[in-house]
């Protein structure tokens, strides 16, 4: 590891630290109610870059993945400890991912969207269904001790986690046959890689991430029913802010995520019944203006700039 | 039986949608993810001239078909030429333009929940009973599915037999070949999306009549539509109809042999067994 690395390194495991020393701030409650959002968007956004970025198979399915880490825990938090839970979310998120991945994966990447574009509203009146006949009642209570601040670190560790994964993943194989996939997947075929259960694979793991923010949140709502979990509204949001930071870098789609979250606080709160037009004005701002995300605005601006000595004009 | 007529009569008013998506899809290539919400906006259009001013439906397609026309018109000159222009490839198109008719989906949810409020709204137009083969069907329903048949007969006869719809169905096969032959492959494509448009919002005005909706149903049927194309084939006309048929008759056997809620499980079934099976459409050779 060179003296650069190392500083890096060391930087990002001290803002982590100092991160994980926020609840113990003064006026911890607002710092909560926005670090909350913001860790768990980070989370969900940066795992669905690790698929959709270098691939571009546009996933619209995190609320499903979402929706069901969270029923998983709402259905078993009376039988099973809840640590139990939030660890067998991620194998439930990849089973589900893996179904859809082995279905739709194989064809081209319009038959992969469309599929995960219902798949949060097909899954929910699939449980509303089952609930109906076979259960009795539609909502359920989490009622648990975890607090906020448990959350919140659990989340935090899941950052951790979808970074490290992320980075290994960069500089693995499976990374590198993503990007030749993403590039040209002809030549992915040609050269030898088997694209589909690479896609599968990669599909997976950012599923799995999905499913298990759903697990960790759940104590949050306390009351859970179909309708609140799985939403479109999520998986829109995750895309919005991904697209925002820029998917082409594995910290992109935090700096997407910060000043989206901070911004809907304030929208959510001045204009409560314009939400979902705002939501959709945001995003196509965001797709014919800044298709790259700011990252990629950045880096093309400095490009130029290095390109012509001096700094100045192009 | 009356399971057989309810599908069949259902499925004819699907078969607008999916050639309305077929017309977007097909000759513009515009996947467009707000289709069902141009759907549910004709059918807002519908709800409120009959409410406001007891004007029937079918004088309300008058209204709708043509201001569906001239808004999906705009939306393709003004906000997806840009697109088209910028694409490198007709896979970057096909990324640029999901996103982009996504995102106009929530938009539309947003304008139609800003002036219609999010309550369901229905109401009763032809509510009444029509004896067919012995068992009773509501009229509208009936009356709807002749509409629909007799729409898209006339978009098949246009598209068939009219210098425009051959110009039209060029561009659908190739772009580039079409521009050759000395036809406007922008403003064929422009008119393709718009009528596509106009077709799905008249599928929509068609659909209010026996169905409830609300603002923010659009996507179910986004998606219905979507599984329909699919299913008949990319750009295959009689295949769409086929297509919207057996989805028709699928989700009235679900609807009343497990649940009403599961229809759209009834659409992703059809759409897994076409995946696995013959993912190049019912109709479609395969492609090497």
């Amino acid at each position: 590891m060179s003296r650069g690395e190392a500083i890096r390194a060391a930087a990002i495991v001290a803002a982590f630290v100092l991160l994980a020393l926020l609840p113990f701030a003064t006026n911890v409650d607002y710092a909560m109610s926005l670090a909350l959002p913001i860790a768990m968007y980070t989370v969900l956004a940066t795992s669905w870059a690790l698929f959709s970025g270098p691939t571009h198979y546009i996933s619209l399915a995190t609320g499903a993945f979402f929706g069901v880490g969270a029923y998983l825990v709402a259905t078993g938090i009376g039988a099973v400890p809840y640590p139990v839970l939030v660890l067998l979310a991620p194998a439930a998120g990849a089973l589900l991912a893996g179904l859809v991945g082995v279905a739709t994966l194989r064809l081209s990447g319009v038959y992969f969207v469309i599929f995960t574009l219902g798949l949060a509203e097909f899954i929910r009146q699939v449980v509303t269904w089952v609930q109906n006949n076979f259960t009795g009642s539609r909502g359920m209570y989490v009622l648990t001790d975890i607090t906020e601040r448990i959350i919140y670190w659990e989340l935090l560790a899941l950052a951790v986690l979808v970074y490290l994964v992320g980075w290994l993943v960069g500089r693995s194989r499976l990374g590198f046959a993503m990007r030749v996939i993403g590039n040209d997947e002809l030549v992915a075929a040609h050269v030898g890689i088997n694209s589909a259960g690479a896609k599968v694979l990669l599909f997976m793991v950012s599923g799995a991430f999905a499913a298990t923010v759903g697990a960790v949140m759940a104590p949050r709502y306390t009351y859970i029913e179909p309708g609140i979990a799985f939403s479109s509204e999520l998986s829109f949001q995750v895309v919005i802010m991904a697209l925002l930071g820029g998917v082409h870098r594995l910290w992109g789609p935090l700096v997407g995520v910060i000043p989206f979250t901070l911004l809907w606080e304030l929208i959510a709160a001045s204009f409560p019944t314009q939400t979902v037009l705002l939501l959709g004005v945001a995003f196509l701002l965001i797709v014919y203006l800044i298709p790259n995300g700011v990252v990629g605005r950045i880096e093309s601006l400095l490009a130029r700039r290095r390109a012509s000595p001096g700094g100045g004009r192009e | 039986m009356e399971i057989l007529i309810i599908g069949i009569l259902l499925g004819a008013t699907y078969s607008l949608l999916a050639m309305g998506l077929t017309l977007q899809y097909g000759v513009a290539r515009i996947m467009n993810l707000a289709n069902g919400e141009m759907l549910v906006a004709g059918a807002f259009g519908a709800f409120w001239i009959y409410t406001a001013h007891q004007l029937s439906p079918f004088l309300a397609l008058l209204f709708v078909v043509p201001a569906a026309f001239g808004l999906n018109w705009l939306v393709y000159r003004y906000l997806l030429t840009p697109l088209v222009r910028r694409a490198r490839s007709r896979g970057m198109l096909e990324v640029d333009s999901i996103l982009a008719t996504f995102g106009m989906s929530f938009a539309m949810v947003g304008l139609m929940l800003m002036f219609f409020g999010g309550e369901f709204f229905s109401y009763s137009y032809l509510a009444r009973p029509l004896t067919i083969l012995g068992s009773p069907f509501g009229l509208n329903r009936v009356v709807a599915c002749v509409a629909a048949v007799a729409i898209c007969g006339l978009l098949y006869g246009a598209m068939n037999h009219t210098r425009t719809g051959l110009a039209i169905r060029a561009v659908a096969v190739d772009p580039g070949a079409a521009g050759l032959v000395a036809i406007d492959v922008p403003k064929m494509s422009a008119l393709a999306f718009a009528l596509g448009g106009a077709v799905t919002a008249a599928g929509g005005v068609m659909l209010s009549t026996f169905l409830i909706l609300d603002a923010s149903i659009g996507v179910v049927f986004t998606l219905k539509a979507l599984v329909i194309v699919i299913m008949g084939g990319v750009g295959d006309v009689r295949g769409a109809i086929v297509a919207a048929l057996i989805l028709g008759l699928a989700e009235t056997l679900v609807a009343s042999l497990i649940d009403p809620g599961l229809t759209l499980a009834a659409a992703y079934l059809l759409f897994v067994l076409v995946l696995m099976f013959r993912p190049q459409g019912l109709f479609g050779r395969r492609s090497s």
